[in-house]
């Protein structure tokens, strides 16, 4: 590791500060099951570490504004554990997905939303972009765990958040402060698809941190689901996952949300999918065919074209599990 | 840039003061500064629990933490499990059920084991095996680790009813 400062905030505020020195060159220390490893292989080297777990502001759960506040440094198992949490199956469905404990109680909400990829070229020093004499190196090179859909441009890598596609298909919003004040930002526009090294997975800037996470309180009528597949039944992340969240009426579907994960540098929305299910119940024949159509722009990569048939299977899945009709015994 | 800390923590009780740079882990200042190598460095990447350790009473992987972190918190390492040579019910049961070959996953699955039964003195089997879930062993087979975690909570449940 190379070396770096190291401070505690108190507050939001004078984690705002502390961030925004150095230009920039700075970053948040949350539960560290991420960085740190990112720190060992010099794979960032920021000047200064800013470790926010001691701001009180940004604990706990709560009601807040017709929906759940969720400030940034609860934890998985925190998440996993919630009764303000119990209405959001999509969400808990995820939480649940970790499987050791250790980095259950370590490893935050926001840490998850604002992990950088898990590309072996960028983890290995190539840039975030991984980038070897102007090629991008997952083009030409082991592409297996690579991007679907969005990788047209240089980043080839997908956004590694386990919680990013049920949240957005929840109509999540995160709270962001930084030296220009606060802001809400939709959670489907906080994601960005870097161009260069230099950019960012995320729409945060300099001296920016998130700070809570707002969810909508689920209605009577809404049923949500999520489904990952996994390479082994294990800690590994998974290929493909889908979130779904369905406004229901008397067994017809009136609004949907369909947002893929792991298959594009973002979290993916199925737009086109959502729409093809309005006006349908949910069964094994519509499930399928909204599978198909939020695949159909797929763009796999030379070793790849595997996870489109996954992440068909996840869409198709999480539709199934929201109105409980996925027959858990056989997956 | 990146000076020297001081920082001021309770290891098994005991207060602390010790120097250490910002960017050495939890698990190097144990071993490299504080001279604790009980606590032991299997993959330094958060995968196998072999350097877990109790942070103010919760099970982390201390190469996952930082040395500066530890301001002001309570830490446990296997070095505080046994009273003088007197083994804990966990050690003592890990010894019996042979639930060790080469011994470098054995202080992590021991911590955790010790985590896992202050939360839940009688745990299923099922439980056993989802709690130890972050801690890998190459040697023993999880078998008999599960056994001797079974085991220990006996013991612990008859030690404290003996006590009664
Ligand atoms: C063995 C192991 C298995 C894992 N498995 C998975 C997995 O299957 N799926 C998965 O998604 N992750 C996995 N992780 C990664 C990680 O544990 C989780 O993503 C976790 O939620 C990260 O949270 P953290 O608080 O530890 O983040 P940190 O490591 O502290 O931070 C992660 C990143 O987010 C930034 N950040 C953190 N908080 C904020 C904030 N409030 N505002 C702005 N930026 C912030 C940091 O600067 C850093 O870049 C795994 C890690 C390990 C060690
Ligand atoms: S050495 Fe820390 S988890 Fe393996
Ligand atoms: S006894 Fe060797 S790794 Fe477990």
């Amino acid at each position: 590791m190379r070396p770096f400062e190291y401070a505690r905030p108190q507050t939001e505020a004078e984690a705002v500060e502390l961030l925004s020195d150095h230009d920039g060159k700075t970053a948040v220390l949350a539960g560290g099951t991420d960085i740190m490893n990112l720190l060992r292989r010099d794979a960032i080297q920021p000047r200064r570490l800013v470790d926010i777990k001691h701001i009180s502001s940004m604990q706990g759960i709560r009601q807040a504004d017709g929906g759940v506040l969720v400030g940034s440094l609860v934890t998985l198992e925190d998440a996993a554990e919630s009764p303000l949490l119990a209405e959001h199956r999509s969400v808990l469905q995820v939480a649940h997905a970790h499987k050791a404990i250790q980095i259950q109680q370590a490893g935050t909400l926001a840490g998850d939303l604002c992990q950088l990829p898990h590309c072996w070229y960028f983890r290995n020093g190539y840039g975030l972009l991984g980038m070897e004499n102007g090629l991008s190196m997952a083009e030409a090179g082991d592409n297996r765990y690579h991007a679907i859909f969005g990788n047209r441009g240089p980043a080839k890598f997908v956004s590694g958040s386990r919680f990013a596609p049920a949240m957005i298909a929840w109509g999540a919003k995160v709270r962001v402060v930084g030296p220009e004040g606060e802001e809400f930002i939709p959670l489907e526009y906080f994601f960005a698809t870097p161009k260069t090294d230099r950019q960012n997975v995320t729409v945060l800037r300099p001296g920016q941190l998130v700070t809570h996470v707002w969810l909508p309180s689920r209605t009577a009528d809404i049923v949500s689901g999520a489904y990952e597949v996994l390479e082994l039944n294990g800690l590994d992340r998974p290929q493909a996952a889908a979130a779904v969240t369905l406004k229901m009426q008397s067994g017809i579907v009136r609004d949907a949300r369909i947002v893929m994960g792991h298959v594009a540098p973002t979290p993916w929305v199925a737009q086109e999918a959502a729409n093809a299910l309005i006006g349908q119940s949910v069964n094994e024949d519509t499930a399928s065919r909204v599978g198909d159509i939020a695949v159909a722009g797929a763009t796999p990569l030379s070793m790849n074209g595997f996870k489109v048939q996954m992440a068909r299977a996840a869409v198709k899945r999480s539709l199934l599990r929201a109105v409980g009709q996925l027959d858990e015994a056989l997956v | 840039m990146a000076k020297k800390r001081v920082v001021t923590t309770t290891i098994n009780g005991d207060t602390h003061e010790f120097l250490c740079q910002p960017r050495q882990t939890l698990l190097e200042t144990l071993r490299d500064v504080l001279g604790l190598t009980g606590t032991k460095e299997g993959c330094s990447n958060g995968n196998c629990g072999a350097c877990t350790v109790h942070l103010n009473g919760r099970p982390v992987d201390s190469c996952l933490v930082l040395g500066v972190e530890v301001e002001g918190a309570e830490i446990r390492t296997i070095e505080g499990v046994a009273c003088g040579s007197h083994l804990d019910e966990v050690q003592e049961a890990f010894l019996e059920g042979a639930a060790l070959q080469c011994g470098i996953c054995t202080p992590g699955f021991i911590m955790q084991t010790e985590s896992l039964l202050d939360e839940n003195p009688n745990p299923t089997e099922d439980e056993i095996r989802f709690y130890l879930a972050g801690n890998l062993c190459r040697c023993t087979g999880y078998d008999k680790i599960v056994r001797s975690v079974q085991c220990a909570a006996e013991k612990r449940q008859t030690a404290n009813v003996g006590d009664h």
